[in-house]
Formats: structure tokens, C-alpha cells, sequence
């Protein structure tokens, strides 16, 4: 096939699967419809495909925890993709590689015509994500994947969903209410037009507010902007994933030739190089850098290179990554010695944060931290904007790993979609049923007719009694029981006579909470009306998921009868 | 050097000058109309806009009828038609509004909002009298996606014709309620245009006033911060019936949530009462209720009570003229 025709196909391949990307990031949300009062509500579609067919989210999440969760197995598919075609992941499907392309492919070729063929020539930094590659993989062994901060497509989940997604509907939800008000006359319809077709498609009905979304941001464009100096230096330089394909991609099938008799050194094969693998005659071919991108082939005015399936490396041909000794060494210390380091803070105990409310179905600290990768796709899907990209809640290590803000959003008790997406097991899957627990059931006799289960707890919510109005002020409120989800609720309220500042005497209801049966979803936290500190907060303290976070002696166990 | 280049030189500085001082006089222009519309920024608010949607009275008619029987639907029709048929209420240059109960993320067996049902019926009649436009909505507290899906609503409305409107925080507008209680408040538009207003609560039961039915469901009519209502909540339910004096009350008690109210959880705290009340007078539908169900003692209730003395209707509701239907 000739060149400029399998960059066509590049192309095409690259749009089609970042347009998938986008309508999966898209309909990462509250599916819009119940399909049947009683049924769980689900999403629709396998939103976090691409998270779980990711071969370093696999291999990372299978060394911290000696196990695939769920659909993980999709990912060696493209373990064995890159066994054929090497990087070829980077250059025709990755999402953010894509993005890179893009950004990079808008330097203006007649002004930096020659800096452009220097950047694109192979560098030494470029073994950089080797290292990078090696870190996240020494932290996983030691039971944390705290680096797939740094996967790609967590990376770009994590920065649309909190960063860009948000920043987008708020400036069209902006121009579009500017333009509603535009003296328009009939024209006004098109406004309208517009509107429908955005709100059925990129707006949400609830603008998204998230901590840390302007350092995911700002991050984000940092990355991106990096492209207008070195074409993909995030793929080239920093991402991990690339570095595991790259390795990878000394077994691979496809083979750069290099035909030098036909080379007149008009060296146009370097100019649009996504790789920086050298392809020009008389280098050296970098295999483990190259993403298969073709633009090489169809620059190259005299068909002097070609790509072959045989297998054979030609003779330019260097198969491994390029590494040195000492740095590899460092990198395993680095890993080996930065967990420890991190785990040193309280992060993990217990005793950490009490604001570290983790989404409902998680599992126990230690097991979350060797499973969540900081996608944010539990953040993106909650319907109640309850989830949020921790900064120091869970200790350095937790960085930007899901934490629940009940003042910006509570937990819907029928709700189970973070648990849903999350494509590594870090939130477990968990039906309605099990989320909401269900009462024992006695006969009249006593004996125990059906056995009751617990509700998965999240923390538990505590009265600030200087707060709260009929405690401290003898006013009547009572929105913290209203909204108490629970059946029956776990506020319950007791009459008190109080007497206000004239002297009289009344009685007002005073609220209290019964710790069995709140599972701190954070409702009453939401409603309160003391805005800035609420009156009643949830803390994490009885949280289902930890043993030691515990303050309550469990009832009496039924006696086994021996 | 030819012998204009002194006038082009002339007329070249003549030219900055004149730019220069346009550029001056416009900006002290611009800064003294600017400078003269500095105000302190204060929220302007709509006043007047509290309307009364009844329709006249006919003493031919029931004022209340209390249809009860197993199907949620024909109650509706049957009471409608009998307390003078939907055409008696609406005509065709009407933009109507339903306001069902749509507060809460549940399933419409937990009985916390409204049977779809019965918001389906009404859409039904009022489209069929010729209504311009049938509006379905609601201020809900918990994400208004998952209660409009949930509750059944959304569907049941749309499908029998109705334009459900999500409430967008975007689309209210600060009113003046000129309550005893309530002042400026944020009202969803939709409400603000509609020529009759329906509404359409369920009976529940409330901590704090016993019982929630037809006159608390105007919360949802405002947004901002009503978690603060409740300090005063029988005032605050008696300002908010005032402004919207409704053109019929429905009340939908085909299953009435009688513990853990208002937001329920788990079909329990349900009993089946099979009943629909139709009524031009929100008072009495509530006081009726409270005391069919609750039993409570109706002249201790304050929001009842406040809302006689306001004119809103009368409590004794067994002075009304009532139709009792079996269906
Ligand atoms: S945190 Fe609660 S409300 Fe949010 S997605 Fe998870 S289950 Fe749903
Ligand atoms: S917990 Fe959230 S951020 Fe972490 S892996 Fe799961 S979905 Fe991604
Ligand atoms: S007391 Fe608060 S946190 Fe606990 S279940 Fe009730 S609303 Fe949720």
C-alpha cells in the first residue's frame, strides 16, 4: 500500500476512536431513563472500555493485587496487538496520543522547517518514560498504583471529566443565555435550535463543580502546549504506557526498511516523525519509539522506505529501548523506597483524614490504593457532582483519587453508578439491594425470619450542636431529618422544651442521630441550611468498608446452639 | 523636497490632534456614563405577578369530590367529570401547568411523589380541552434527572402529551411573594406564565406539620435556599399558597405514605387508599385529608388554620359542597 494512503487510514483509525472516546466519556453520566421502578438504574454502555482494555491499567492493577477485576481481561487483546504491530496503539488509536498529534501538527512547517527536522531526530531524554514505566510498576508491586496517575488514559478521563467538560458547559451554557437575550427576532429559533442540539449531546442539565479542577487543568494544557516544542513529548518522554508497548515492541512483526540506494537526504521523512524514531536512511530506526504514524512513508518522494511484516529488523534496526544501567537502577530504588515513604504518613491508617469519605462500595484504604488509577470516571458519572479529586485527604499517595464532598453533593441511596464504571474494582460493584441493606424480619414469636444485612456505610453524621438551630438557638428546622433517605430514618427527634431570648418558653424538636442505621450518605450535610460549616456532618468514622475505622461494639450475635 | 510636503506635514499633525482629542472626548464619555450608572448591585425583583387561577364558582357543582376505587386513571376522569368536566377550567387559549410532586429519587411505590398515572390522566383532560400547551414540572430536592426518570413521571407526562421541563435553575425569576414570611424568592418561570395552574400533590406524612399535601407542595414552585422555610414553615406554606392560588387541587392518595415521610424508602411505610380528591378549594383538601388519615385535629393544625384567616379557603371542609364517588 502506498504511503499517503495508509496515513489516510492513520487518520480515520485516530478520528474514529477519539470520537468513541468522547461519546463514551459523554454517556458517563445518569442514563436519563429508568428502564422499570424497581430495577437498578445502569449505564448503558460499556463507558470505561477504554480504561479496561488499557494493558498497563492490567498489568499495573494485576501486580498490586494478583488478580484482574472484571473486564480487565480485555486488555490482552492489545497486549497481543502490540506483540504484531508494536506501537501501533500510539499512532492510529490512543486517544490522548491523538489529541498530541494534533496539537503538534499545527507548527507552522515554513517557519520551523529546520528546528522541526532537529526536534523530530531521536534524543536521549526520550528513555525517560522507561523510567517512568518502571517506577509505576516497582509502586504497584509494593500495593500501590498510585502512578497511573500518569497512564494516558486516565490521565485524559481524569482531565476532561473534571477540567474540560466542565470549563466547556460552563462557557456554552454562557454564550448560549447571552444569546438568547440578543434582540433576535425570529432568528431566535436557531439559538434555540442550537441549544436543543447541545443540551442532547455535550451539555449537562447541572453545570459539574470539582476540587483540583484547575490543577487537572492547568496540567492538562501544560501537556498539551508541550507539543509546540517537541512533537508528543508526553508520549515521547513521560507516558508509561507508551514505554510497556515500547518494550513490548521488540517481539513485533512490522519492520521499518530503509532503502538507501534510493535516499537523496531531502530528509522529509524526519519532518513530521510523531516518534522521534529516526526513520531516515543512514540513522539508526528506533523500534520501541516508533507509533507506526506513516507519515515517514508517504513524505518520502522516492519511496525509499517501506514497512514489511517479515519479522526480519533491517539493518538500521536498533529493537530495544535504549537504556542506561544506572537510571534503571535508580528508577527500581525510586519506586522501591517511594512507597514506603509515602505510606509513612497517616494516610492509609485509620486514624487519617475524617473528611476521606470514599464512594460507597469501596474497598478497605489499603486495597483501594492498590486499585484506584485516579481515572475520575466515578466522578464524572455521579449524578449528584458528590465525588471530587482528593488533594491530601488520603495522604500524598491519594492525590486526586475519588473522595466524597457531601456539602457540594450527597449520596443518592438508589444510585450505583460509580460503582458501575469503575474499570479496576477500587469502588466494587454493588447492586441497590446491597447498597440499602434490608431490616431483619421476625415472626411474632421471635424467631428471626429472614436475617437482616447492613447497609453499606460510607461514614456516619455527627451533630454540631453550636450549630444547629433547636439545639443552639431553640429555632425549629428539622431539613436534616426531612431528607434523611433511610427507612426508617436515622434522625430521629425528640420534643425539648427550650427558652428563647424574651424569656418564654417553647417546645421545639431536636434531632439526634441513630448511628445504625445511617449509612452517611451526607443528605442531611447537603440540606442543612447553615450554609459554609453545616450543622450536622459526616465523617468517616463506621464506614462498612474498614474494619479499624469502627466506634460502635456490634450487637449481640445469636448464640450457635452446640 | 516638493513644495506641499509643509502643508502634508501641517495636515498630518492636524489629523493626530483631531484623533487624539475624538479619542479623549470619547473616553471622558464613556467614563461619565459609566461613572453614572454606578449602583450599589441590588437584585431587582418582580412584583404583582401572584395571580389567582380559579375560575368561577358554580353553585350547580360540587366544590370537592372524593372519587375512590382501584384505578388511579378513572378516578381522575370520573371526579373531573364530575366537578364540572376539564372544559369547565380550561380553554384553548390556556398554557396549563401540572405540578405533580416530583421531590424525591423513588420509585412510585414508595410513595414519595406523585402517581404518574394520575399526572398522565390530567395532561390527557386538559389536552383535550383544548389547552395551547400541558407544562409538567417541578423544583426537586435530589438530582431532578433521577426523580423525573424515577418517579415514572417524566415518561407517563410526555407520553400522554405534556412538555416536561426540567427546573432549570437558569429559568426563575427573583418575585416578590409579599408574604408575611416570604419575601423575594426565585420562581420557576414556567409557573410565573402559565394562565391555570393544577396542582397535583401526594399525601404524605411530614415531621414537622403532621402531614404534607396540596399547600406544602408549592415549594416546589421556588428555588434558593428553602431548607430555611422550615423555621417557619407553616407561615411560609400559607405565603406560598397565597401566590398561587391554584385553579384545582388534586390530591392523589392512591397510596398514601403514612411514616417516614416525606421522602419514604421502601414500600413499608405505603397503605393502599385507593383515593383521588378533586377540589377548587386547597384548604379543605388538606384539612379533609389530614383527618381522613391521619386523624389529626384539624383546628390544631397551624398551616390550616393560618390559611382560613388568609382567605386561602375554608377547613371545615364538611360545609362543602362534596361528591363522595365509588369507581
Ligand atoms: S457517590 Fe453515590 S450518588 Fe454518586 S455515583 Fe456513587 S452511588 Fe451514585
Ligand atoms: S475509584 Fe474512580 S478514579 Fe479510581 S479507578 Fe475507580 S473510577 Fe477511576
Ligand atoms: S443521618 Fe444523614 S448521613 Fe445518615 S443516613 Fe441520614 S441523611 Fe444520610
Amino acid at each position: 500500500m502506498r504511503g499517503t494512503t495508509l496515513r489516510r487510514l492513520r487518520l480515520a483509525s485516530q478520528i474514529t476512536f477519539f470520537l468513541l472516546f468522547v461519546f463514551l466519556l459523554l454517556r458517563t453520566e445518569f442514563p436519563g431513563s429508568v428502564r422499570s421502578a424497581g430495577a437498578d438504574v445502569r449505564v448503558p454502555y460499556p463507558v470505561s472500555l477504554f480504561l479496561e482494555t488499557d494493558p498497563l491499567v492490567a498489568l499495573a492493577t494485576a501486580l498490586s493485587t494478583a488478580s484482574l477485576y472484571r473486564h480487565l481481561l480485555w486488555a490482552v487483546p492489545f497486549v497481543l496487538l502490540a506483540l504484531i504491530v508494536g506501537r501501533g496503539f500510539c499512532g492510529w488509536m490512543c486517544p490522548l496520543g491523538s489529541l498530541h498529534h494534533f496539537v503538534g501538527s499545527m507548527k507552522s512547517e515554513r517557519k520551523r522547517g529546520p528546528k522541526l527536522l532537529e526536534s523530530n531526530r531521536y534524543k536521549r531524554w526520550q528513555s525517560a518514560k522507561y523510567y517512568v514505566l518502571t517506577v509505576v510498576l516497582v509502586m504497584a508491586l509494593f500495593g500501590s498504583v498510585a502512578g497511573l496517575l500518569l497512564d494516558p488514559l486516565s490521565f485524559l478521563v481524569r482531565s476532561m471529566a473534571t477540567a474540560v467538560l466542565p470549563v466547556l458547559n460552563y462557557g456554552l451554557r454562557a454564550s448560549l443565555d447571552w444569546a438568547h437575550e440578543l434582540p433576535l427576532g425570529p432568528a431566535r429559533v436557531g439559538v434555540s435550535g442550537v441549544a436543543t442540539v447541545l443540551d442532547a449531546t455535550v451539555l449537562s442539565f447541572r453545570q459539574p463543580h470539582f476540587h483540583q479542577a484547575l490543577a487537572i487543568g492547568l496540567l492538562f494544557a501544560f501537556v498539551l502546549v508541550l507539543n509546540m516544542r517537541v512533537t508528543r513529548f508526553w508520549c515521547r518522554a513521560i507516558c508509561p504506557l507508551g514505554a510497556m508497548l515500547g518494550v513490548v515492541s521488540r517481539w513485533s512483526f512490522v519492520q521499518l526498511q530503509k532503502h538507501d540506494e534510493k535516499c537523496n537526504d531531502c530528509k522529509r521523512c524526519e519532518l513530521h516523525c510523531q516518534g522521534g524514531d529516526d526513520p531516515i536512511p543512514g540513522a539508526i530506526w528506533r523500534k520501541a519509539e516508533c507509533h507506526l504514524c506513516m507519515n515517514c512513508l508517504g513524505d518520502c518522494p522516492e519511496g525509499g522506505l517501506s514497512f514489511t511484516w517479515s519479522g526480519r529488523p533491517g539493518k538500521q534496526t536498533r529493537e530495544t529501548p535504549q537504556l542506561q544501567r544506572r537510571a534503571v537502577v535508580t528508577s527500581l530504588v525510586a519506586g522501591a523506597v517511594g512507597l514506603p515513604l509515602l505510606r509513612t504518613g497517616p494516610g492509609v491508617k485509620a486514624a487519617g483524614d475524617p473528611l476521606l469519605i470514599r464512594p460507597p462500595g469501596s474497598v478497605d484504604e489499603e486495597h483501594f490504593l492498590d486499585r484506584c488509577i485516579r481515572c475520575g470516571d466515578c466522578m464524572k458519572v455521579c449524578p449528584n457532582n458528590a465525588l471530587h479529586p482528593a488533594l491530601f485527604e488520603a495522604g500524598v499517595e491519594g492525590l486526586w483519587s475519588p473522595v466524597l464532598v457531601p456539602r457540594i453533593g450527597y449520596c443518592e441511596p438508589n444510585c450505583t453508578l460509580c460503582t458501575q464504571v469503575c474499570p479496576t474494582g477500587a469502588i466494587w460493584e454493588m447492586t441497590v439491594a446491597e447498597k440499602i441493606g434490608s431490616p431483619a424480619r421476625m415472626a411474632p414469636d421471635g424467631t428471626v425470619q429472614q436475617p437482616g444485612r447492613d447497609p453499606n456505610r460510607i461514614g456516619t453524621a455527627f451533630y454540631d450542636r453550636g450549630r444547629c438551630l433547636p439545639w443552639a438557638m431553640g429555632i425549629e428546622c428539622i431539613v436534616c431529618e426531612e431528607w434523611c433517605p433511610t427507612s426508617p430514618k436515622a434522625i430521629y427527634l425528640v420534643p425539648a422544651q427550650v427558652t428563647d431570648a424574651t424569656g418564654q418558653t417553647k417546645t421545639v424538636r431536636q434531632p439526634y442521630v441513630e448511628p445504625k442505621r445511617c449509612t452517611g450518605c451526607g443528605a442531611c450535610e447537603f440540606a442543612c441550611p447553615i450554609k459554609g460549616r453545616p450543622a450536622v456532618y459526616v465523617t468517616s468514622a463506621g464506614e462498612s468498608r474498614s474494619k479499624a475505622n469502627q466506634f460502635l461494639l456490634p450487637e449481640n450475635q445469636p448464640l450457635q446452639r452446640s | 523636497m516638493s513644495p506641499r510636503a509643509p502643508d502634508d506635514a501641517r495636515r498630518q499633525f492636524l489629523l493626530r490632534v483631531l484623533r487624539i482629542g475624538a479619542a479623549s472626548a470619547g473616553t471622558i464619555g464613556l467614563g461619565a456614563f459609566l461613572g453614572g450608572r454606578s449602583r450599589r448591585p441590588e437584585e431587582g425583583a418582580a412584583t404583582g405577578l401572584g395571580r389567582d387561577h380559579a375560575v368561577a364558582a358554580n353553585a350547580a357543582l360540587p366544590e370537592m369530590v372524593v372519587a375512590q376505587g382501584p384505578s388511579p386513571q378513572l378516578l381522575v376522569q370520573k371526579a373531573i367529570d364530575d366537578i364540572g368536566g376539564m372544559s369547565r377550567f380550561v380553554s384553548a387559549a390556556d398554557t396549563v401547568l401540572i405540578k405533580p410532586n416530583i421531590a424525591w429519587d423513588r420509585s412510585a411505590e414508595e410513595a414519595a411523589t406523585t402517581n404518574p398515572d394520575v399526572v398522565a390522566e390530567l395532561v390527557r383532560l386538559c389536552l383535550a380541552a383544548g389547552a395551547r400547551s400541558v407544562i409538567v414540572t417541578d423544583v426537586s430536592c435530589n438530582d431532578a434527572e433521577s426523580c423525573f426518570a424515577r418517579s415514572g413521571i417524566a415518561d407517563a407526562a410526555r407520553r400522554a402529551g405534556a412538555e416536561v421541563v426540567l427546573p432549570d435553575t437558569r429559568h426563575m425569576r427573583q418575585v416578590d411573594l409579599k408574604g408575611g414570611t416570604l419575601g423575594v424568592w426565585p420562581v420557576l418561570e414556567p409557573f410565573l406564565d402559565a394562565t391555570k395552574v393544577i396542582n397535583v400533590p401526594i399525601a404524605k406524612h411530614h415531621s414537622l406539620t403532621g402531614v404534607t399535601l396540596g399547600m406544602k407542595n408549592w415549594y416546589g414552585i421556588i428555588g434558593g435556599n428553602r431548607s430555611r422555610l422550615h423555621q417557619r414553615i407553616h407561615e411560609s406554606i400559607v405565603d406560598l399558597a397565597a401566590f398561587a392560588r391554584p385553579t384545582l387541587t388534586v390530591l392523589d392518595a392512591n397510596r398514601v405514605l403514612m411514616r417516614n415521610g416525606p421522602t419514604g424508602g421502601g414500600v413499608d411505610n405505603v397503605e393502599q387508599r385507593n383515593t383521588v380528591i378533586v377540589s377548587t378549594d386547597q384548604v379543605a383538601v388538606d384539612a379533609y385529608a389530614a383527618k381522613a388519615w391521619w386523624n389529626l385535629d384539624v383546628p390544631r393544625l397551624r398551616f390550616l388554620q393560618l390559611a382560613e384567616e388568609r382567605g386561602l379557603g375554608r377547613t371545615d371542609f364538611a360545609s362543602l359542597r362534596t361528591h363522595v364517588l365509588q369507581v
